[in-house]
């Protein structure tokens, strides 16, 4: 049980066994097929030969003289009595009997061709060849030398031969069976000179080893039987399949020794031709799958190994591990973005090994003395688990034995510590698409049952908290650990590699807190303003300006806001809730919309998803970019709970009253609604008497269509103008679309105002009945209600017919949903596994696991794309402003500047579609079944 | 041939400067990036940017190494180098 290498592989070769070699390596021959006798004891050449492997406690191996668990098995062999096609090569065996002489064994190329081939493999050597490519080549060689009629060297006349699937070959003319005896002798005819040409090595592969003389018996271990309660003996798949074999084995050889019928021998060698064909692959086709006696089929060699469930998917690649916990997860607004609130239950189990050293072997035997459960919880001690000591052995800490466990502590023995508050571990939420679906948190014990994590780290997992579940994983050494802390945890992580801008910031009542803070300067007093500030703990009140009536302090909202700015931050912006004015009035803003910092004050404007945002926040993405983590980790849970303050001593609720809007509003929205209608009526008869003028490039009918699509385009648009009106900034509701939080005006205004066109394929709804979509309608109605125009808003109500055509055009979103998934998990899948082995050397080129050259510099600039600045490895305008200050004229552009654009929040790529297919329920809001004009 | 030949892709906008090194220049590159030729991305003998090259150079064995320079969108200019192979 020693560490450390004794041997390092330098290479691994796989190659074909020869029968020789199974006969070598076999502990025993196996004759009979029989496995117990009446004792219960293993019948010796039986198929559960003792020779082969233990799997019953107590006895020890006929081969090794070890016991179970130590035994690593050892391989039997049947002898076949007549030559069976090994189904695995069936292809290479095709392809050399094609290309070689059915008489001499040649290849059929002249030698002067073979060389020139030698030398090009040879030179494809050199050069760095991969595999694939000189199997490619052989298979051109092959394919070269083939279908030729009479064979170069010997001039022997060739025949076609056919496959016959799976294993039966036929000369072609006469349709005379090539028996496996046949076909061997053919492989053993070619030279190797001419093997090597094809690719093949004779030192280590001749091709008549792909006919099977013997088979090689897998041992006991490979194939263990199990004893039911009952006490019968339940045998492994491969035991019986080779149960099979050597039955009609026998069979075989009695009659084929006694001389039997040609007729009964060739259908016996069928026979056992089959029975090794399934118990290599019981899936062939071609042939029926052996099975079970119950019908159930057998899992044979192939099936062991293949696809999800076989041992590479889900044994290799898919191991399970130790020193991990699953739990649901809630949410905790006081916790830094870079821990996780760990259960106390959870962190009893889980345990962090510590080295014991002259320095800490006091404190590790007050650890031990504790034992595995140290009450009470709270306050939480951590106690120790097992003890590892120097020689390996694992000593289970228990109440009983703590104390001498923990006397008998030496250097140099191992204590596995339960976690203590400050570990890292690591944390995930699958589907993991990207890499900060895990990332590195710090632990914080807590009494319950969940993991608790930051609000702001749920969109890099796509976390929320309707029930999800997610894993934690304990990194068990110190490499591990300072791996994980250096460029896993969660603020190093704030900047997306996938746009450049933050992915890790403020959301929803964050940004609403920030909103009422900011916006237009509230003045708070003393109690108010340190009841938002006290939640930041240790900041030091700002100076509070005085009122010149009353003489009573007040702090204002921005001044509150300054004080987790750096000191030295500067920056410019229009925040969200502008309006887009022609003219920008800058410091001016009627609106409070123009962002002005000037060393760490905040000047002038609104904070909102544009300033401290998740994806848009530019205060954010200035912080992590000029500051580093550690700043922007602080500003972010500094700046998140002010917020909280703000909006918890603000107050803020939202309701369907929210969508309320004045009668004389709605009448104004029916008016609008209907002039719009009419219009369509108008276009419609229009279209009738043909005195519609047609569009260029657009058919008559095309053209009504667009020029309906877009006249109730504007209908809904000015029905959600004017409920926006009359809604008013102090609207609770509007003041979360405004400043980003949640919800956008459409859904405002098809919720108080006009749900609008409903479309499917981005068309109005024609398709139903004849000629019609409904038979409410009549046959060729044109007209706006006809064709799924839903005037009323959701909260009027739909009427019949539009909540029909309301839920035509979402089950189109629907299904688009559900199709994009699926395609796009499988091109992610394929990406991922073409390009999972590339990896950025420190030469700046990025290569393959063979060291073969991707790309000379990492994206042809060497830029970490989550530092570059929208593709740009430095940001200009963000100099040039720094150092000519207020004088600089790209801030008379701010609109164009877009740090990370809306990339991350609005345009959802492939990479949220495939979350979303897990979503129990996504809010019906985020369906957007907007159907007019563009 | 002819046919192949008579349109010089070189001239295309679309495609990057390709250049012959010698094999003195091509050790060069490869001494410098401390690698060697197998590890070099591939182009073919047959592509037809070794074509027109052909016609300037005569014949190009394969293991030759052929330098590119592209416009890029991240770095102005980019150097690559290829190894001639076979096909």
């Amino acid at each position: 049980m020693t560490a450390g290498i004794t041997k390092r592989i330098g290479s691994i070769k796989f190659s074909c066994v020869s029968p020789d070699e199974i006969r070598r390596m076999s502990a025993t021959k196996i004759i009979t097929a029989d496995t117990y006798d009446d004792e219960g004891y293993p019948i010796e050449m039986g198929l559960m030969d003792p020779h082969m492997g233990v799997i019953e406690p107590g006895l020890r191996c006929k081969t090794c003289g070890c016991k179970v668990d130590e035994c690593p098995g050892h391989f039997g062999h049947i002898d076949l009595a007549m030559p069976v096609i090994h189904v695995g090569f069936i292809k290479d065996i095709k392809m050399l009997l094609e290309s070689t002489c059915c008489k001499c064994g040649r290849l059929m190329l002249s030698e002067e061709q073979i060389r020139a081939r030698m030398d090009s493999m040879e030179r494809m050597e050199e050069f760095g060849g991969d595999t694939v490519e000189f199997k490619n080549y052989s298979k051109e060689t092959a394919k070269d030398a083939s279908g030729k009629g009479i064979c170069p060297y010997c001039g022997a006349e060739q025949i076609k031969i056919k496959l016959d699937k799976p294993t039966t070959f036929r000369e072609v003319n006469d349709n005379h069976k090539l028996t496996a005896k046949e076909v061997r002798e053919r492989l053993e005819r070619i030279p190797d000179d001419d093997l090597r040409a094809l690719g093949i090595d004779p030192e280590t592969c001749r091709p008549e080893w792909m006919v099977l003389t013997a088979l090689a018996v897998p041992p006991v271990t490979v194939r263990p039987s199990i004893t039911l309660d009952s006490g019968d003996r339940s045998e492994d798949d491969l035991t019986h399949k080779l149960v099979d074999v050597l039955r009609i084995n026998q069979r075989l050889r009695e009659n084929r020794d006694a001389g039997a019928p040609q007729l009964i021998v060739e259908d016996l060698w069928e026979l056992l031709q089959y029975h090794v064909t399934t118990y290599f692959d019981n899936q062939t086709s071609g042939i029926p799958p052996a099975r079970h006696r119950s019908g159930r089929p057998l899992k044979t060699l192939a099936q062991r190994l293949k696809g999800k469930e076989g041992r590479f998917r889900s044994n290799l690649s898919g191991k399970r591990v130790n020193f991990s916990a699953r739990t649901v997860i809630s949410p905790d607004p006081l916790l830094s973005i870079n821990e996780v609130g760990v259960p106390v239950i959870a962190a009893r189990e889980l345990t962090v090994p510590v080295h014991v050293n002259a320095h800490n072997i006091d404190r590790m035997r007050e650890f031990v003395a504790r034992g595995p459960g140290p009450l009470p919880d709270n306050p939480y001690v951590p106690g120790v688990n097992y003890v590892i000591r120097s020689d390996g052995r694992r000593i289970r800490v228990t109440e009983k034995n703590a104390a001498d466990v923990a006397e008998g502590i030496e250097v140099d023995y191992v204590v596995e510590r339960q976690l203590v508050d400050g570990d890292i571990v690591l944390f995930n939420r699958q589907p993991s698409l990207h890499r900060m679906s895990i990332m590195g948190h710090r632990v914080r014990i807590m009494p319950g049952r969940t993991f608790r994590f930051n609000l702001c780290d749920c969109p890099p997992y796509n976390a929320d908290f309707d029930g999800d579940e997610m894993n934690l994983h304990v990194l068990q050494s110190d490499e591990a650990r300072a791996e994980a802390r250096i460029l896993m945890l969660v603020q190093e992580n704030i900047l997306s590699p996938r746009y450049g801008g933050p992915i890790i910031g403020a959301i929803h009542d964050h940004i609403t807190g920030a909103y009422f803070l900011t916006h237009n300067n509230p003045r708070f007093g003393a109690a108010e303003a340190s009841n938002i500030m006290f939640k930041l703990g240790d900041i030091e009140m700002p100076e509070p300006f005085i009122d010149e009536k009353t003489g009573e302090h007040y702090w204002t909202g921005k001044q509150l806001f300054s004080t987790v700015l750096p000191d030295d931050f500067n920056t410019t912006f229009k925040a969200n809730i502008c309006q887009n004015c022609s003219v920008c009035k800058k410091d001016q803003c009627e609106f409070d919309a123009y962002v002005k910092i000037r060393d760490g004050k905040l000047l002038c404007g609104t904070i909102d998803v544009k300033g401290i945002g998740n994806s848009k926040g530019k205060i954010l993405d200035r912080i992590a970019r000029g500051y580093g983590a550690d700043r922007a980790a602080q500003f972010i849970n500094q700046v998140t709970r002010l917020a909280l303050g703000s909006i918890m001593n603000h107050g803020f609720s939202t309701g369907i009253g929210d969508e309320d809007i004045p009668e004389e509003a709605a009448l104004q929205i029916a008016n609008n609604t209907q002039d719009c209608i009419d219009k369509v009526t108008e276009l419609v008869d229009s279209y009738r008497d043909g005195t519609l003028e047609q569009m260029p490039g657009r058919s008559l009918r095309e053209t009504l269509e667009v020029s309906v699509m877009k006249v109730l385009g504007d209908a809904r648009d000015g029905a959600g103008k004017i409920a926006g009106k009359h809604l008013g900034m102090s609207n609770p509701a509007v003041i979360m679309a405004k400043a980003g939080a949640r919800g956008s005006m459409l859904n405002l205004s098809q919720m108080a105002g006009c749900v609008g066109q409903q479309a499917v394929r981005g068309e109005r709804l024609s398709r139903g009945y004849w000629n019609r979509t409904l038979p409410h309608f009549e046959r060729g109605d044109l007209g706006a209600y006809a064709r799924g125009f839903c005037s009323n808003s959701y909260k009027s109500g739909l009427s019949p017919t539009e909540f029909f055509f309301h839920a035509m055009g979402g089950r189109e979103g629907l299904v688009d949903t559900a199709v994009r998934t699926s395609r796009s998990g499988y091109m992610q899948r394929r990406l991922v596994s073409a390009l999972e082995d590339l990896k950025l050397t420190a030469d700046g080129t990025v290569r393959n696991t063979a060291g073969t050259i991707v790309q000379f510099y990492y994206g042809e600039d060497g830029v970490d794309p989550s530092k570059a600045v929208r593709g740009k490895a430095i940001d200009l305008d963000d100099l040039f402003s720094e150092v000519l200050g207020d004088d600089y004229e790209g801030l008379l552009h701010l609109d164009t500047k877009d740090v990370g654009g809306d990339y991350g929040s609005l345009e959802k790529d492939e990479m949220e579609y495939i979350e979303e297919e897990s979503e129990e329920s996504e809010d019906d809001m985020d369906f957007d079944y907007e159907g007019g004009g563009e | 041939m002819a046919a192949e030949t008579s349109f010089n892709v070189l001239r295309h906008v679309l495609v990057p400067e390709h250049h012959l090194l010698s094999q003195e220049e091509a050790d060069a590159v490869l001494g410098e990036m401390g690698i060697t030729r197998g590890q070099l991305p591939k182009i073919r003998k047959s592509d037809p940017g070794i074509k027109v090259l052909e016609t300037i150079h005569g014949p190009i064995d394969e293991g030759r190494v052929i330098k590119i320079v592209r416009k890029s969108e991240t770095a102005q200019e980019f150097v690559v180098y290829r190894l001639v192979t076979r096909g």
